[in-house]
Order: structure tokens, then sequence, then C-alpha cells
């Protein structure tokens, strides 16, 4: 994962070898990338060449059609009364690594009002695991008041009763994290939906388990042969849409949700996103953490940046760009806080 | 003075065959595979040393017979956890209890017979010194060896390329295997060479330092050798002190139940296994150290994707 | 130049695939193959020793089984086998290695003993329930030391299980050599005999096998369920198989360890108070030939599933008779048995393999 800044830098750099006569083949997803760059386009879909094109002169719609086979949805985003307080809230957030690769967060605090999406933008590595292991409580913070759903500090408790308490988490890694690979999507479905009846008397209810997994992969068009499919058996995308459907069939009053389309295919991504819009605007508070500043830009009302540990200020993202996004990503940007006097955001010593 | 002299010569003595088995194993996991079946291996090479040795071979011989054995019965380990991606836990101890069987089986008819112990090599010049030549310049020329290995052990992981390679398909196979390395092979390389040093540790026992073919005569070394390598936390240099350390417990309660101490010969003998305890649970305590030197990759399967 | 042709043509090589679900037809085949190889092995193996392999074989697998007391004692081997194991399944599907079972059974054994010799219920009914609480007491005391010092001190259940184990094997030697030695027993390392309300009832008084199976059959049961069937079983198999996905769930790892090492440390425990209640009816040096370590094989040939380990015991304990069986009538070494064990536990574990995976032929393209 690279800022915009490092992606035009990468992108010079090719062209200057390309100009040299050096041939490159560059495999991506992302449209704009290809457009800017590319002078030819092959597109697959499902292991086959869905079409052959200059990419420079079409668009990004006519591309992500060859892609998905139909039109992609427009997203629709209406605007929303937020809730009086905050749902989710973070306050002075300081948290040692775990390991020497880690990284530590430093006092951080972010808010997530019912009714809105709240992104966290940043180049990987610079503490998005960390905070969302500690706001899912994966990791349990030094003082309870850390984390504080609907005015209850639950910096203390566990992901399971977290999750009791109303804040549903989907990770960035489905494979091991969000699933048990080689479990059938209904024993998946019990992992977190084991609260939604599924256990009576120390026994697990296979049945309802069955059903629950069925449900969600009707409602949220999982591709998968029945509920009896393992986990490791589904593509990226429709695992994704499983545990993002198992989620929010929680009912969870706040999602915290990790690179919510990581190695998802461009159907499937929108799907998930509109399903986070749709919730949010239902009441509940959404925070995406993405390192994908067009998914953040597409879908969040307000943005923040974490970089080296530390969160930057709230963003409205009416008022902000790429542009300043990215320098705060690289730990130079600067940024105008409440009073309207200029702070470094970050200390770039690290 | 003398006393000093003789638990520190025994000591040496008692460490050599763990220094070899945990410096195998160190290499064996440091690739990202976890081999559980050293004690067997071990008895392999014990037996198939001591065969060779009243085959009417040359002690020499019967040593690369040791290495060779402990290496053939790795590969045993090596197919079922490498190809066939059986549970490395499982596949290291069915070798364990195997190796067991194939060296009782091997060792029958020797049961107990003396072997004509590999002997002390004087240094010429060195060894006439008063105390520091009984000390340092007299022993058997595997304890030499083992100082050799030790060298060539820590030369090749942290001075070699192959060696980086080594580490870097204990921590990320997947990215090894991207770049071009064949894991696999490597791995199989890995564990041949841990089952040749944990032969060599076996044939000292039985050709040097008991010496002589007795069932089940590992007595746990290969399980104490295992102990080492997390005591080492990974790395060379620790593993022999760790060996030192348990060597000179071996020795203090031979020593304890030699001189007729008031205390029952059992608790002595238990020493050995209770400091690995202890010593296990104090350097497990700082588990930032612990993790520095971890082969993430440890006793996970791998299977190249595509 | 046809010849090269020709080669090419036939130049075949084998992909090992991954199967999209594991193959159910592999599942039950695969201990069969198994079984089929180590017979084959062994067959050649034997010929080298200038052994008939059919009767060898015979001697081994049916021999055995064609007396009364044949069976008697099948079963007899097989229960502690099969008991230890149930109690290892439940850790090792949480990733909660116990070795150290050997050890476990050999506290249990020595609790149910002095409860047995040194209580004063010698002449009541209650003694053997109580040996039985002991033996469970004692198994899962020596088991709960590696619990908490991987829980509360990060430290390697693998090493610290094996290593009491040794321990457990020296305190045996002691009590037996020392306090605890039968004062009318000639001197021999032995305690006195239990008691006979310390002792379970056997079915006929030819024959050793005791009351103490229907335990076991109990214990298959409920191991069946409880990781069958079970949430906590749920919880503690997704522990073993994704720990972050437990972590995401929110199941407690610590709880995994302690249940883990404390049901196999109570099985192994109530084994060796099987053992001494059962066929021994007194402490002694040698309590056990290995079945603490040869559980874990069983485990793994069962899969980790009650029922494969009803099988997998019935399996192992027959190995053992075979072993007796040739040592005696063909006066073959009993480290036999010993490679017996391992070569099937081998097979038994590649063959899994098949399951999962399948060899796909490629054909190369002919030029």
């Amino acid at each position: 994962m690279l800022t915009p800044q490092a992606v035009q830098k990468l992108f010079e750099t090719l062209r200057q070898l390309s100009d040299e006569g050096c041939s490159i083949l560059y495999i991506s997803h992302k449209l704009d990338e290809v457009r800017d760059l590319c002078q030819s386009a092959t597109v697959l879909r499902n292991g086959q060449v869905t079409g052959e094109t200059d990419p420079r002169k079409a668009t990004s719609a006519e591309l992500a059609r060859m892609m998905v086979g139909s039109d992609l949805p427009e997203m629709m985003v209406e605007s929303s009364e937020l809730s009086n307080a905050p749902i989710l809230s973070v306050s002075n957030l300081t948290l040692e690594a775990e390991s020497v690769t880690g990284r530590s967060l430093k006092s951080i605090s972010l808010e997530a009002y019912g009714g809105e999406i709240v992104g966290i933008a940043g180049v990987s590595g610079n503490g998005q695991g960390e905070l969302a292991a500690a706001i899912s409580g994966e990791r349990i913070t030094n003082a309870a008041e850390d984390v504080v759903l609907e005015g209850r500090p639950i910096g203390h408790l566990d992901a399971g009763k977290r999750r009791d308490l109303g804040l549903g988490f989907v990770p960035e890694e489905r494979l091991g994290r969000g699933a048990v690979p080689p479990y059938e999507l209904s024993e998946n479905a019990l992992l977190t939906a084991h609260r939604k009846g599924m256990v009576k008397h120390g026994m697990a209810n296979r049945k309802k388990a069955r059903e629950f997994a069925s449900h969600v992969i009707d409602k949220y068009k999982v591709k998968a042969n029945g509920p009896e499919a393992k986990a490791h058996g589904l593509s990226g995308g429709n695992l994704q849409k499983f545990i993002v459907g198992r989620e929010i069939e929680l009912d969870p009053r706040a999602l915290l949700i990790s690179q919510p389309t990581w190695g998802v295919d461009v159907g499937a991504a929108a799907h998930v996103r509109q399903t986070l819009i749709d919730i949010s605007r239902s009441g509940q508070a959404v925070i995406v953490i993405s390192e994908e500043l067009e998914e953040l830009f597409e879908s969040c009302d307000r943005i923040y940046v974490i970089c080296h540990g530390k969160l930057s200020q709230s963003l409205n993202r009416a008022e902000t760009d790429v542009e300043d996004v990215g320098l705060l990503m690289t730990g130079i940007g600067s940024q105008t806080n409440d009073s309207g006097s200029t702070t470094e955001g970050f200390d770039y010593a690290v | 003075m003398d006393l000093f002299v003789s638990i520190f010569t025994a000591t040496i003595i008692a460490a050599t065959p763990l220094i070899f088995a945990a410096l195998g194993e160190l290499i064996v996991e440091k690739s990202g595979v976890l081999n559980l079946g050293i004690e067997g291996m071990m008895l392999i090479g014990a037996a198939f040393g001591v065969w060779a040795h009243f085959a009417g071979l040359p002690m020499f011989v019967a040593v690369v017979i040791a290495v060779l054995a402990g290496m053939a019965s790795s590969l045993l380990f090596g197919v079922l956890a490498l190809t066939f991606m059986t549970n490395q836990y499982a596949a290291g101890l069915a070798l364990a209890i195997f190796g067991a069987g194939v060296s009782a089986f091997i060792g029958r008819g020797f049961g107990s017979t003396p072997v004509e112990a590999i002997q002390p090599i004087d240094i010429p010049g060195l060894s006439n010194i008063p105390v520091i030549g009984e000390m340092f310049f007299h022993y058997d020329p595997l304890v030499y060896f083992s100082f050799v290995m030790f060298g060539a052990v820590s030369w090749f992981l942290y001075r070699t390329k192959a060696g980086l390679t080594l580490r870097a398909i204990g921590e990320s196979p997947d990215s090894a295997h991207a770049i071009g390395f064949h894991v696999i092979r490597i791995r199989y390389l890995a564990v041949m060479f841990g089952g040749g040093m944990a032969g060599l540790g076996g044939a000292y026992l039985s050709l040097v330092y008991t010496p002589l073919w007795v069932e089940n005569m590992t007595a746990g070394r290969g399980w104490i050798a295992l102990a080492l390598v997390v005591f080492a936390a990974w790395r060379p240099k620790r593993v022999v002190l760790g060996a030192w350390l348990f060597g000179g417990m071996t020795i203090l309660q031979l020593q304890g139940q030699a001189m007729g101490l008031a205390i029952p010969s059992e608790v002595l003998s238990s020493l050995p296994y209770l400091a690995t305890i202890i010593v296990l649970v104090l350097i497990s305590q700082n588990r930032q150290a612990m993790a520095l030197d971890f082969p993430v990759s440890l006793a996970q399967p791998f299977r190249p994707k595509g | 130049m046809i010849l090269a042709q020709q080669q090419r043509a036939l130049t075949m090589l084998f992909k090992i695939e991954a199967r999209a679900e594991p193959s159910r037809q592999m599942a039950l085949a695969a201990p069969l193959i198994a079984t089929g190889l180590t017979i084959v092995i062994s067959s050649i193996f034997f010929l080298t020793l200038g052994l008939n392999p059919f009767l060898t074989l015979y001697t081994f697998f049916v021999e055995p089984l064609t007396t009364k007391n044949g069976l008697s004692e099948w079963l007899l081997k097989a229960s502690p086998l099969i008991l230890i194991a149930c109690g290892l399944s439940i850790g090792f599907r949480a990733n909660v290695w116990n070795i150290g079972a050997e050890g476990q059974l050999i506290m249990g054994a020595i609790t149910a003993t002095g409860v047995g010799l040194f209580l004063p219920f010698q002449e009541s009914g209650l003694l053997l329930p109580l040996m039985a609480v002991a033996g469970v007491i004692g198994g899962m005391a020596w088991a709960a030391i590696p619990a908490f010092l991987r829980d509360r001190m990060n430290t390697n259940e693998i090493l610290v299980t094996l290593m009491l184990t040794y321990i457990a094997a020296l305190i045996l030697s002691w009590l037996v050599h020392g306090p605890w030695r039968d004062p009318e027993g000639f001197n021999f390392p032995q305690t006195a005999l239990l008691p006979n309300q310390g002792m379970f009832g056997v079915f006929d008084y030819a024959y050793r096998l005791n009351t103490s199976i229907f335990i076991t059959v109990v214990v298959v049961v409920l191991t069946w369920v409880f990781t069958e069937r079970s949430f906590l079983g749920y919880k503690m198999s997704v522990g073993g198989a994704a720990p972050s996905a437990a972590r995401f769930a929110g199941f407690s790892s610590s709880a995994s360890i302690w249940i883990g090492l404390l049901a196999s440390g109570a099985a192994a425990g109530l084994a060796g108070m099987m053992e001494v209640a059962g066929p021994l009816g007194q402490l002694s040096p040698q309590i056990s030939p290995g079945y603490g370590f040869a559980a874990i094989i069983v485990a793994f040939i069962g899969r980790l599933n009650a029922i494969g380990i009803v099988l997998g015991g019935l399996l192992l304990s027959l190995l053992y008779l075979g072993g007796e069986t040739v040592q005696l009538s063909l006066g073959l070494p009993s480290s036999i048995a010993l490679i017996f064990q391992g070569m099937l536990l081998f097979f038994l574990l590649a063959s899994n393999f098949l399951i999962n995976f399948r060899f796909r032929k490629i054909a190369m393209r002919a030029h």
C-alpha cells in the first residue's frame, strides 16, 4: 500500500522504464491507475478474458462492466440524522506494541455517532491492526474508560462481551480470524452468532446455525454451496459478504470493519459498501479502517488519518481531498484544528 | 581442586550429546519445522553405532553410520510432515516411538556388552599444562567436533546467504516461495541435518559416554535437547550454555549419589528434569525476547500455492 | 528421434491437488490403505528375518483373538488406551499438547493406591469410588502444573508435561523402594496388595477383564458429546483450528488450556487407578507398559474423534497382544511390536493426506 504521492512517484518510474523499452505487465483492480498508466488492458473475469481495450479511451464504468459483467450499482448516500451522543468513543488510548514489529498507539481519541460512517485512513503498519484489536476487544486496553460504547466503559472486556453489548467487528483477515477455514459456514455462523439462541444447556444447536447461515447466504448474496460449504472453499469476496452479513445480523449498535474490500472483486466490494451505508443510515455507527482512499471518500462522512500510532483530528469529507489525506498519511501533512491555528499533525522523528 | 576439574570435564562430556542434538534441532526449527522425534533419532543413532562397532568396523565408520541412520530416520518424519503435511506434533511423536522400537530391535543382542570407547586425545604441548591441560585439552575428538559444529552452525545461520534463506523460510515460507526458493526441499535438508546431528548425539552416548547399548539409554536427553532450543530462544550460543547447565546438573546429581548424601537417589535423579522446568519458566517470562528469534511459521504445514 | 518423441509423450507428472471438500470415501478407505501397506511392508520385513510372513501375521493379528483369555486381555489393554486418548483428544483439538499422560497415569495410580492402602475405609463399599476420585485428582493435579505454567507463565506444556513424567516415575520408584514398600514383601520393590473392597470385580475368575471397562464406555460417550455437540467443545476446537478466530470471537484461551490439560490429566489418572485396582492390585516400579505414550498414537489414529479412538485403541491393544504372542510362540523380540506400532502410525498419518488432497495425473503435452 502506497500513499497517493508515492503512487505518482512509482508511475513516473514505470513510465521511464517503459520509455527505455521495457515492457511492463501491470496487474491491478484499481481502474484509475490502469487508465492513468496503461496503453492497453485485458480484463479477466472468472478465469476468462472478458474484454480488451485501450484504457486511456475507456471510462471506469466501462472497465468495471467488463470486470463485473453488469453495471455497477450507483452508491446511494443519503444524508442522515446523527445521534445526540457518540455511540462509540475512544479517548486518549495508549497501548504498547505486543511485539517488536508492532506499533504502539499514542493517545488516540475518536468518536463515531449513530447515522454516520467514520473512516480511518493510513498506510498499513501505522497502528491500524493494534487500534482494531483494542476497539474490538481482541486486546484488553489499560483502562476500561479507554473505549466507551453507548456510555459504558468496555475497555476491560473481551471481544465476546463487547459483542454482547452491541459492538460488531469484521477483521481484515477473513480466513483464520473472521472465519475458521476448514469449518462449514454453519459452524462459522456459530462463531459469533451463537448468541442468537443457538446454545441451549451448553449444547450447540446445529439446526439453528444452519438456518442462520442459509439466511445470511440468501440475504447477502453469498455464492456458496449452501451452509455446508467450507469457509476456505469460498472466494475472498463471498466469504467477506458472509462475515459482514453475519456480523450485521447480530444488530450491532456500532460496527468496526477493517479493510472491507481487500482482495474482494469489484461487484462484491460495491455490495459491501452499500450495505455499510445502509446500516449507518438506519442509525448505527460504522467505523471503516481502510488503505483505499477512494473507498473512504466514496462512503465516509468523516475521515481520521492514522500515522506512527497517532490519530489526526477528524476531517469532514466535504472539506478535504485526497491530497490532504495523503500528506497526513505520510506524517508530513499539517492540518487546521478547531481553533484555526496550524499545528503539526505528527512527529516524524520515528 | 581435583574434584572441581573432574566435575568440569565430566560436565563438558555430559553436555556433548545435548549440544549435537540441540544444534541439529535448532536448524530444523529455524526452517519452520518442529521435529519432536529427537529422542527416537538419538536412540537409532546409538543403536546403529553400537551395531557397526560390533560388526568390526572402525570407530570412525561406526560414528558415520550412526549419523546416516539418524538422517534416514529423520526422512521418515520429513516425508510425513513435509510431503504429506501431517500434523508435525503427531509425526514427531511417531518417530520418537518408532525410534525406540527400531533401536531396541537393532541393539538386541548387544545389550550391556561394554564398548571400547573412543579415547581422549592429547593435544601436543597444551594438554601437559597442569590443570588447564586436563580441563581443556584432554577430550575425545567428538567433544572438539561439537565445538566445531557450534561454530559452523552460528556461522551458517548468521554469516551465509544460505543461512539467511533458511531463516527466511522459517519466518515466512510464502514469501520465500514467491522469491523462488524451494521451501520444501530446503526444509528436507534441514530435517536431515537435524537427524544426522541427533544420530551423532546418540552415537556419543553409546560409543563414548556410557559406553554400551542399553534400551532407552537416552533417558529423555532427546526431549531435553528440544527444551534447550526453547531455552536458547533459538540462538546457537545459548544452546551451548544450556547444554553445559544441564550437563552440570547431571554430573552434580551423580556426584551427590556417589558421595552418599542422605537424600533419596530419586530426588537427586529428578534434579535435571526439575531444573529444565524451572529454567523454562524463567526464560519464558520475557515474551519479547522469546519472540525475537522465534521462527514464526514453526510447525505450520506449507504447501506451495499454484 | 521417435524414441525421444515417445518419451516426451509419455512423460507424466503427478500433481498434488487440494480437494474442495474432504473426501468421505477416503476418510473410510485411508485406514484400510494404511493397514494394507503395513501388512505388505512388514511381510517383507519378516521375510528378511527368515520368517513365514503369513504365519507371523496370523500369530500377530488373529491368534490372540482366538481364545477367551485373548479377548479378555484385548479389551483389558484397550480400555486404558481408549480412556486416556479420549482425554488427550479434548486438549489436542485445542492445540494443548499434553505429552505427559504417562506421568499423570502414574500419579493417579499413586494417589489411588494411597487411599486404598492407608485410608480407614478398608472394608467399606465406598473405598473403590474414593480411590477413583483420588486417581482423578492425582492425575489432574499433575496436569495442573503445566496448565498453570502455560497459562500464567507462558511455558511450553509439551516440555513440562514430559519432564513431569520422568519425575512421576522417580516418585513412584521412591515410594515402592522406600516408605510404601510392603514389609512382608520379601524386600521386593512393591506395595502391599490392595484390599478386596479396593478392587474392581472381574467377570470371570479365569480372566482378568474387570468392570472398570464400563467407566471407559461412559467416558467415550461423554467425550463424543463434549467434542461433537457441546458449545464448550466447539469453542475449544476453534482455538485449535484458528487461534486468531477464537480471539476474534472472544473465546478464552486460558479456559482451553485448563480444560484441555485437566480433562486429559483426569482421564490418565483414572486409567492409572483402574490399572492398580484391576490387573495389578498393587504398585510396583513398572505399572504401565507405556499406555500414556501409546494413547497419543491412539488419539491421532482416531483423528481425535471418540469413535475413531475406540477403533484405534482396539487396534493398538491388538498390536501389544500380538507382540506378546509372537514373542511367546515364535521367539521374536518384543521390539517388533514397537516397530509395528510405529510403522502403522506412519502409514495411518500419511494416508490421512488422501482425505484432503488427491493426486492428479498431468500428461505433458506431446510436441
